[in-house]
């Protein structure tokens, strides 16, 4: 969990929508039975120009350099700009693993789809809705500067002056899950005696649940 | 007040209330295949949690197995990486007890195959599963979503989901859908009207004189595909079709129970005063078969259509990756590769379908490959009982083992780069079915008749 208030960083503009799980960490890599790892592999078929495979030295695999991600400019970025839809297709949280173990801290577009959006808050990366207005504003510093202030605290987007860019809207449940790390199944356990009772009347109703 | 279906399954689950204003909705059934749950069972053992309730989980392993060479089990598993993955699966179930249909047994299959077959998901329901298309059990009338694997190890040691209401959205399709269409065309429309991001936010109800009349096999298909649509639960009140499909399955109740539990579910339907956020309307009478051009389920057209000039920046790289130019009909495309079955079109329906269209004829012979991979080892029996199996063959088909196999190529099944495939799966997106392959979304009847076309041809009349 990162505990962040003010996070300033570079930005990995990736200019398209629809961005869904499967280019985000491919099927091959999902067969680990570990968290950890997947940062070589992310946005593996554009990354690299052969086809990749779990286990293999990905030091030595041919970079496509038309890719963002191997652009000189672009490299140690840590919060990534995307277009709508960022996150669609697969429920695979490995997508969210794999965005982190390449140092990515926050994920900036227009819009998520639901799953995604879960899974980034609950690993603890920062997932960011904007407007168009304020993504297009963002890839144009990404051509220039290339650096933007992350604000959590007080929910902000700065540019490299701290000029405001945007005020930004978070849950605060997820924005405290971020800032402080917080134990969901811990806290969702401090209510046992609730869903207990609410398991024996349901027992009472519906006894073929319980099969 | 008048509630939608969504409102009422979820008001019957509701715990409590958590202070930060998210809810912890109570899951009766979840549902654990090899891929994305290690990684839950290994934060419950290191955390010393323990899980709520054995009897709520059931699991079987999918995504990784072969469909060649099942009689061996696990020794079929030539990929130590996913053979790791299933006997972890195994280890785990044995650990905490979770009653697993495991390689060998006769029940194993794709989860959401397996999971309405034996009655393990049932109207009135909360289901999830690590898996995005664990909507298509909304068809039964139950309220089923897809989770990642924080939350399904969230879900074990709690049987609570965290979540927050999503806002209620319906479909409504009416008309009767001309011969030779099928609810997977259906599924498609929808989605190329309102966009792969268009039920974002929502759960949505499909209603209408179209649904009623479709089977369940039909609805599931169509849930099946919500998450394509953006939304996490798709879902169809419960009627007599639901009624008959659940009646005596291995799980559900009997007796005296089962009287009961037809009272609880004969109110599994909307309000007729309820208020929907969002609807949309289609009427289905003139639709024609489906297909997709493009790297997104959205990008679809009508089989005897032209590809449409790309409108944005996706689109002109969807075409550039396909490989394909606009103003060509979908019927100029040869095919290399077809594939039958994934949790969208596995089941018993879709095989008869296409294999009444395959009867008597041979695979073209351009196609480099053709396989039919049933839902379930029960499905592999029915479709065996009923000869099916030999129609495909002798057709040219490969019959396999079942799994989801090519639907995204974590096994061996897979088609290579530059090849074009008619599949009756759920998602076209890039290197989905292997690394450069070109996936064209379809029905079973559109996959079958392309099959003997050798490029995309309209299964009607055929």
């Amino acid at each position: 969990m990162n505990e962040y208030t003010i996070h300033q960083a570079k930005m990995l503009p990736l200019d398209r929508a629809n961005v869904d799980t499967d280019q985000i960490i491919p099927k091959q890599f999902l067969k680990s039975i570990k968290k950890s790892g997947f940062g070589p592999n992310l946005f593996d078929s554009w990354r690299y120009l052969d086809t990749g495979y779990p286990g293999q030295d990905n030091s030595i695999r041919p970079l496509n350099n038309e890719f963002v991600m191997n652009k000189k400019k672009f490299l140690g970025s840590e919060v990534l700009i995307a277009k709508d839809n960022f996150g669609c297709g697969s429920s695979r949280e490995h997508a969210v693993w794999a965005l982190q173990d390449s140092g990515i801290k926050s994920v900036i577009a227009p819009s998520f789809a639901d799953i995604f959006f879960n899974n980034c808050f609950k690993n603890g990366l920062l997932a960011i809705e904007v407007s168009d207005e304020v993504i297009n504003k963002l890839f144009e510093l990404s051509e220039s500067e290339n650096i933007v202030n992350i604000d959590l605290e007080n929910q902000a987007l700065l540019d490299i002056n701290e000029k405001l860019i945007c005020n930004f809207e978070i849950e605060p449940f997820r924005k405290k899950c971020v800032l402080e790390g917080l134990d969901d199944i811990g806290i969702s356990l401090q209510y046992s005696q609730e869903i207990k009772a609410f398991e024996e009347g349901l027992k009472q109703k519906s006894p073929w649940i319980f099969r | 007040m008048a509630r939608t279906l969504y409102d009422k399954l979820w008001d019957a689950h509701v715990v409590a209330q958590r202070e930060d204003g998210t809810s912890l909705l109570y899951i009766d059934r979840q549902l654990i295949h090899e891929v994305t749950s290690p990684q839950a069972f290994e934060g419950l053992k290191l955390n010393g949690r323990k899980l709520w309730r054995r009897s709520a989980s059931k699991a079987t392993p999918d995504h990784n197995v072969p469909t060649l060479d099942r009689e061996k089990g696990l020794k079929g598993i030539k990929d130590k990486v996913a053979k790791l993955q299933v006997t972890t699966l195994d280890e785990n179930c044995k650990e905490f007890e979770i009653e697993q249909f495991d390689i060998l047994d006769k029940r194993q299959g794709i989860v959401h195959v397996v999971g309405p077959e034996q009655g393990i998901t049932l109207p009135g329901m909360t289901v999830v599963c690590g898996d995005s298309h664990t909507s298509t059990h909304g068809a039964l009338g139950a309220l089923a979503m897809g989770i990642g694997t924080s939350e399904v190890e969230h879900v074990l040691a709690t049987q609570c989901l965290v979540a927050t209401k999503q806002k209620n959205m319906r479909v409504n399709l009416n008309g009767v859908l001309p011969e030779g269409v099928f609810a997977k065309d259906l599924t498609l429309a929808v989605i190329g009207k309102i966009g792969t991001a268009g039920g974002t936010g929502y759960a949505i109800e499909y209603s209408g004189n179209c649904i009623s009349g479709l089977s369940m096999e039909g609805r599931m298909t169509v849930c099946n595909m919500a998450i394509e649509a953006g939304s996490r639960a798709g879902m169809i009140a419960f009627d007599e079709t639901t009624m008959d499909y659940v009646k005596g399955r291995p799980y559900s109740p009997k007796d005296s129970e089962w009287d009961v539990a037809i009272n609880q579910w004969k109110d599994l339907h909307s309000d007729p005063e309820a208020n929907f956020d969002k609807e949309i309307q289609m009427d289905v009478s003139s639709l024609k078969p489906q297909v997709t051009w493009g790297t997104s389920p959205e990008m679809v057209i009508d089989i005897d259509s032209e590809i449409p000039c790309p409108r944005n920046e996706s689109e002109k790289l969807a075409l550039e990756y396909m490989g394909l130019q606009e103003g060509m009909k979908m019927e100029e495309i040869k095919l290399d590769q077809i594939f039958i079955g994934s949790c969208t079109n596995s089941r018993i329906e879709d095989l008869r379908v296409a294999s009444s269209i395959v009867k008597g004829n041979k695979v073209s012979s351009n196609i480099k490959r053709a396989i039919v991979v049933p839902g379930s080892g029960l499905v592999d029996q029915q479709a065996k009982e009923e000869g099916i199996d030999e129609i495909f063959t002798e057709a040219g088909f490969e019959w396999r083992s079942p799994g989801c196999s090519m639907c995204l190529g974590m096994n061996p099944d897979q088609i290579s780069e530059g090849q074009h495939c008619a599949s009756t799966s759920n998602r076209n997106f890039e290197g989905r079915q292997g690394y450069k392959g070109r996936t064209h979304l379809v029905s079973p009847a559109t996959a079958a008749a392309s099959a003997l076309s050798g490029n995309f041809a309209d299964p009607r009349g055929s």
